[in-house]
């Protein structure tokens, strides 16, 4: 049980897909100007990535090792379609918004990444563990860019009016260059808090010693 | 033929909508291939060179094989194959032009050739193959939209590179460092290439 909860926890902040291994940055950047697309994306990205975690892992007995990313990518563009299809018949709005970015949750790196490196060498089971967790990281690093951006840039979270009525919205933040500046900013954050995590651990190390001493 | 509208389509892939700066394609290669101007240049051209051709080819996969209205089937609508029937297009293509390229012209391999397989996840691709379709474009326009495409990643990525090549002397924060300075960096260009989106033409 335990190995199935650090399966699970580790894509959401130590591993994070996003954040710590920088991957799938094109779709953590492009739709991240409001909270209800990068939902909407990160709910697209679980299911895409926990359905093809589940058949690499059913089948990775079965595929030749030399044409195995082909097969991959084959079975994750099945599932990018299922997606845009019922995408495009419930929900035409959020379609439209996330754009050319639904079959390019093809080539999001994170959903490649997972098959080779853990599905095409675990149990099925373990698998669709692994994907849950990553997708849930992917979709926190997400909404978490979001949040930044919804609130500074249009003074609302996921539609809710958040911001005093004389908020002065900066509109850059929702355009392209106040995803870049964002991102930055919170992988900085990120680095920093390694730092003094780092830092702790060293002074407390220094302490044990002293008292050993 | 109309040449100002192939115009457009260049000035608006390279500068109005750059890929990288306004599109937000192929953003792994341009944080992760820009440290070196060198490296910079070499993935820029093979990039270009692959989107052409993959423009090309994706064009006529769709056109001649999807398109329920002029493929050669005679009417059966596939068009929900595209995502599917591109990518494997597009990472066959780059496989093909590897090997190519290899047999035909060693002194050109040793320069592109360890970009190209990079090239294969590199959402732009497939995202000027998908873009030429959405938006309409004749195989003249597909063709022309690819190579400005590239042209305009190759662009955002060597001005980075020779950006990121002077910060390595520069005397940044701890937590800045790497990553998230190029980061900031591909803001505040994006900032500039802002001003490009009053540009009209034709």
């Amino acid at each position: 049980m335990s190995d199935v909860r650090k399966e699970f926890t580790k894509g959401l902040i130590k591993d994070n897909p996003v954040l710590r291994l920088a991957l799938g940055l094109c779709p953590a950047l492009a739709v991240s100007a409001t909270v209800f697309d990068a939902l909407g994306m990160g709910i697209s990205v679980i299911f895409v990535l926990t359905m093809s975690n589940l058949i690499v892992s059913l089948m990775r007995k079965a595929v030749p090792p030399k044409i195995r990313i082909p097969i991959f990518i084959v079975v994750i563009a099945t599932f990018v379609t299922i997606v845009e299809m019922v995408m495009a018949a419930y929900q035409p709005g959020l379609y439209q918004s996330l754009g050319i970015f639904v079959p390019l949750i093809v080539v999001n790196c994170v959903i490649l990444a997972r098959s080779e490196a853990f599905a095409s060498k675990n149990s099925p089971f373990i698998s669709i563990i692994d994907a849950l967790g990553m997708g849930v990281g992917f979709t926190f690093a997400l909404t978490m860019i979001a949040t930044v951006r919804e609130i500074l840039g249009n003074g609302t979270w996921l539609g809710f009016t958040v911001a005093p009525s004389d908020f002065q919205p900066v509109l850059l933040m929702m355009l392209a260059p106040g995803a870049f500046i964002t991102m930055g900013l919170i992988l900085a954050w990120f680095n920093w808090m390694d730092d003094q995590k780092e830092k702790h651990l060293k002074a407390t190390f220094m302490l044990d010693e002293k008292e050993a001493k | 033929m109309d040449f100002s509208n192939l115009l457009v389509i260049v000035v608006g892939s390279i500068l109005i909508n750059n890929f990288v700066l306004a599109r937000f394609l192929g953003i792994c290669p341009y944080i992760g291939v820009s440290k070196k101007l060198d490296s910079a240049i070499g993935m820029g051209m093979a990039v270009i060179f692959v989107m052409t051709i993959a423009s090309m080819a994706s064009w006529i996969i769709y056109y001649y094989l999807l398109h329920p209205e002029t493929n050669i089937w005679g009417g059966y609508d596939l068009t929900f194959l595209r995502t599917i029937a591109f990518i494997l297009v597009i990472a066959s293509l780059v496989q093909f032009v590897e090997m190519v390229i290899q047999k035909t012209a060693p002194a050109l391999y040793n320069s592109l050739g360890i970009f190209l397989p990079l090239i294969t996840t590199n959402c732009a691709v497939l995202g000027v193959a998908v873009l030429n379709i959405d938006e309409n474009y004749t195989f003249i326009e597909s063709i022309v939209n690819g190579i400005a495409a590239g042209v305009g990643f190759t662009l955002a990525l060597v001005l980075m590179a020779g950006i990121r090549e002077r910060l390595e002397l520069a005397n940044i924060p701890k937590a800045l460092q790497g990553v998230p300075i190029a980061f900031i960096m591909a803001g505040l260009m994006a900032i500039a290439f802002l001003g490009f989106s009053g540009l009209k033409v034709g």
